[in-house]
């Protein structure tokens, strides 16, 4: 395609401008051929309304107002006055940087940075163009701003005044689109703007997936095995049946459904019913054979990540070794909105209203259950009250399609308990490192060998990117790993264990920062140094992360050893394209210990929207506390054992520190932000606790080694 | 039939009266922004209040709330309603939101019978409220900054 066909015009049915803009993918390989994504809408009506349509799914992160601000910026418009609207499943909306249509992986920000600002730079052009050609008048004496396009004797005309117009001209090539120099932006970067989403999350407006509606609707509670990946054998469903207001008990072989008037009734009449269970091997696995299994990965051959020297003799060279291993647990993932989806099959067409993190998965699934085709599957993604990754899942929406199906002509809104949530999660992976270091006669390191043996989510959720034994989404974390050390080998051995996982924010990157950022302490303190200085040294070829690192040294207060009461703990990483470090404080509590604060300093390269950087940041320190303290899926017999908050509970008021976020940005391309809060904290917290206590604690969470945090 | 007043008005439902009122806020009454997030009074994201006191609606039988005054975000209103309505908007504390209709109406009562709460007060009237988007900071300074807006 050439790239002057990148932007593509036409009339709306209103007479407005639509233009649809394409991303050239990310990925060198595919930018190579001539597949373009298209990617996102915007809508100028002759009204003057100004459609912004949004490719990713807004779950808490800002993603709404911090796309809408690209476009808004160089439309020459404030993000305020645009109307915002979530894009339905369709291929002009795949996430160039995963190649489909989901909201994961930090991306959102990273991958319409370009394409969003070219977007609204070129649709200002062509309103500029439009007033050019209705006055008769030379373009470069024409400005646009404020959603008006102004000329020389005071003229002015509306954007809405000139969209028809405007839709009339040749589209723009991408290259001759001028963007902004980031001196001269009004609002990207900008402090003090509010979320455009707020107002009607303070009304109770029906705005999440559990709240969808539809005409005729009935309700539906699902019995599932609970072991997970148990098909029914056979049912006794004579109870549920005589409960006035059940309106239908569905067999859908990974499950019964009961479909009543209200879902109190479904869910009640569940609770009735007597169902046998084929089980399977998967009947047989606890958190025994979990870690078994891990244990005996240890011992295999591992894809080597990333090398660099050779990492054997430099151990043999080093005057002092250590070798530590660390184990991180499986977590749910606990959003406070369970699981549901709300589905109408009708007329040989299937309407799926969910929160999702994945439309084009969400209308794979719904096609599988509904036997709809695919394409009269339509998605209306809703607002997602939390995501985490467990929306990147597209089970319940099958089910739903699947009652759904049972039911022509009627809607029905599947919703799972919390007990069904947790103990029916993705989980996030369990994991096993093994880590060995070697110093020189100064201390310095020289040599670090990591191996990782742990499930992998990509290889059942997106197996084509499993290449050659390795998937990327376990060696983050490890493989970007900033230390210049002169002999560094990382391998990562993918370990089946017998449970489902799935991505948790941050994916990877909670799970090798713990083991390295805890490792790199206990080689400092190998090595007689502080742990800072010693981290510093080894990052010389890294301005952005030693900036961080200095930074937050500087807003803890970060000073030689613990006091006998409290201490702090450090540690720094590169987290999807952005740096960040944190520091934890840590201090005695009677016999319990307490993190009463934290600070991080991050580099994101420039900080579109501060205020929500900081939001994201506060955010991921505290899923990191939740994911450190005291949680952790355990698992007997197949079956999982927590099931409601009491026994997996998240982050209360009464625990959270104080958090301190300093934004030290250093460049002008945005780097990933939902999910780089969290990786450090467990590490920083740790790297505390044993400094303050002496005890190193080598697997999470902390209540499981005997530390417990109030 | 079950008669209650919710957010002023009288509303009959024809529901069992071990019927959570969640449920029945939302599936009978299209009251949808009291959220089911546990059902063991757990997290918070359902409460209301009745006769001013504040509830987990998840845990309530229908039948208790009969002929008391039932109060949701929908019907949050009056001096601290507006108050900490206007706060949490100017504090932009909603990541994802799905909490803070639990989290505002505990935060209202707290503030309608504790007009200037200590921090303990307020970590005591908020710890059974969760929020897995961590807005904790954020909700404390809206409660702060209700607080002095009432004060006038």
């Amino acid at each position: 395609m050439e790239r002057r066909e990148f932007i593509k015009l036409s009339l709306s049915a209103a007479g407005g401008l639509t233009l649809g803009f394409y991303l050239p993918a990310a990925r060198p390989a595919a930018a190579a051929s001539t597949r373009f994504a298209p990617n996102a809408w915007l809508r100028v009506d002759p009204d003057n309304r100004i459609t912004f349509i949004c490719p990713q799914n807004e779950m808490g992160q800002d993603v709404h107002t911090s796309l809408a601000v690209l476009i808004a910026e160089e439309l020459g418009v404030p993000v305020a006055s645009l109307v915002i609207v979530q894009a339905p499943a369709n291929p002009a909306y795949k996430n160039a940087m995963l190649g489909g249509q989901l909201t994961g992986g930090s991306t959102s920000v990273r991958h319409a940075w370009l394409p969003l600002r070219q977007a609204g730079a070129a649709a200002r052009g062509l309103f500029i163009a439009a007033a050019a050609k209705t006055w008769q008048a030379d373009a470069a004496s024409l400005s646009a701003d404020g959603g008006h396009v102004m000329g020389p004797g005071g003229k002015r005309l509306s954007y809405g005044a000139l969209a028809a117009t405007a839709a009339t001209l040749p589209a723009p090539a991408l290259d001759k689109v001028r963007l902004k120099a980031p001196a001269a932006f009004t609002q990207i970067g900008k402090a003090g703007q509010k979320r455009l989403d707020t107002p009607a999350k303070l009304r109770g407006e029906r705005l999440f997936g559990i709240d969808a509606k539809q005409p005729g609707m009935v309700h539906a509670a699902l019995a599932q095995c609970p072991v997970i990946g148990g098909t029914v054998v056979s049912f006794d469903d004579s109870k549920a049946r005589a409960m006035p207001g059940v309106r239908a008990v569905i067999n859908l072989v990974d499950g019964v459904a009961v479909v009543a008037d209200h879902f109190w009734t479904a869910k009640k009449a569940r609770d009735t019913l007597e169902v046998k269970w084929l089980v399977g091997a998967a009947g047989s696995v606890s958190s025994e054979s979990v870690s078994r299994a891990l244990e005996l990965g240890t011992g295999k051959a591992a894809p080597i990540a990333r090398e660099n020297g050779d990492v054997a003799a430099g151990l043999k060279q080093a005057s002092k070794t250590l070798e530590a291993r660390y184990e991180l647990p499986m977590l749910a993932h606990a959003a406070l909105e369970p699981m549901n989806c709300l589905a109408l099959v009708a007329n040989g067409a299937c309407d799926i209203w969910t929160s999702t993190q994945f439309p084009e998965g969400a209308q794979a699934a719904a096609a599988a259950r509904s036997g709809v085709k695919p394409e009269a599957v339509r998605i209306h993604p809703q607002f997602i009250g939390g995501g985490f990754g467990r929306r990147l899942e597209t089970d319940a929406i099958g089910q739903a399609a699947a009652i759904a199906k049972a039911l022509p002509g009627v809607p029905v809104k599947l919703i799972w308990t919390r007990e069904d949530d947790t103990t029916h999660d993705f989980y996030r992976p369990a994991s096993l490192h093994t880590l060995e270091g070697g110093l020189d006669k100064e201390g310095k390191l020289i040599a670090l060998h990591h191996r990782m043996v742990s499930p992998s989510v990509t290889e059942r959720a997106f197996p084509p990117f499993v290449q050659e034994g390795l998937d990327p989404f376990m060696t983050e974390g490890a493989a970007n790993l900033t230390y210049a050390v002169p002999h560094f080998r990382t391998s990562v051995l993918i370990q089946d264990t017998g449970v489902r996982v799935g991505y948790w924010r941050s994916v990877s990157h909670a799970l090798n920062a713990f083991a390295f950022e805890s490792f790199m302490d206990e080689l400092a303190e190998a090595a007689g140094k502080d742990p800072v200085a010693f981290r510093l040294a080894l990052l010389g070829s890294q301005p952005r992360q030693r900036a961080v690192l200095t930074k937050v040294a500087e807003m803890a207060g970060w000073s030689g050893p613990a006091s006998r009461d409290r201490a702090l703990g450090v540690a720094s990483m590169e987290c999807y394209g952005t740096h960040v470090a944190t520091v934890a404080e840590v201090s005695r509590q009677g016999d319990n210990l307490r993190c009463g604060r934290i600070w991080v300093a991050v580099d994101p390269g420039i900080a579109v929207r501060p205020d929500q950087v900081q939001a994201q940041i506060v955010s991921g320190v505290i899923t990191g506390l939740t994911g450190a303290l005291k949680n952790r899926i355990t698992i007997r017999d197949g079956r999982v054992q927590e099931t409601n908050f009491h026994q997996f509970e998240p982050l209360r008021m009464a625990q959270a520190p104080r958090i301190d976020v300093a934004i030290v940005a250093s460049g002008d391309e945005p780097g990933g932000m939902g999910e780089v809060g969290t990786p450090l904290v467990a590490p920083a917290l740790a790297n505390a606790v044993a400094r303050l206590t002496g005890k190193r604690v080598r697997s999470l969470p902390f209540s499981a080694a005997g530390v417990g945090f109030v | 039939m079950i008669e209650l007043k919710i957010n002023g008005a009288s509303r009959r439902v024809d529901a069992d009266g071990d019927t959570p009122l969640l449920w029945v806020l939302r599936d009978h009454l299209d009251l949808v922004g009291t959220k089911f997030g546990c059902g063991m009074a757990l997290c918070g994201a359902c409460t209301v209040h009745v006769d001013g006191q504040p509830v987990r609606s998840c845990v309530t039988p229908v039948a208790a709330a009969a002929g008391k005054s039932v109060t949701t975000i929908e019907g949050l209103d009056g001096r601290v309603g507006k108050a900490v309505r206007q706060a949490w908007e100017a504090v932009d504390v909603p990541q994802c939101g799905y909490c803070q209709p639990g989290q505002m109406m505990s935060a209202s009562a707290l503030l309608s019978r504790t007009p200037k709460p200590t921090d303990t007060q307020v970590t005591e009237a908020m710890n059974g409220n969760i929020c897995r988007c961590g807005t904790y900071d954020r909700i404390r300074r809206a409660i702060g900054d209700a607080s002095r807006i009432l004060e006038g």
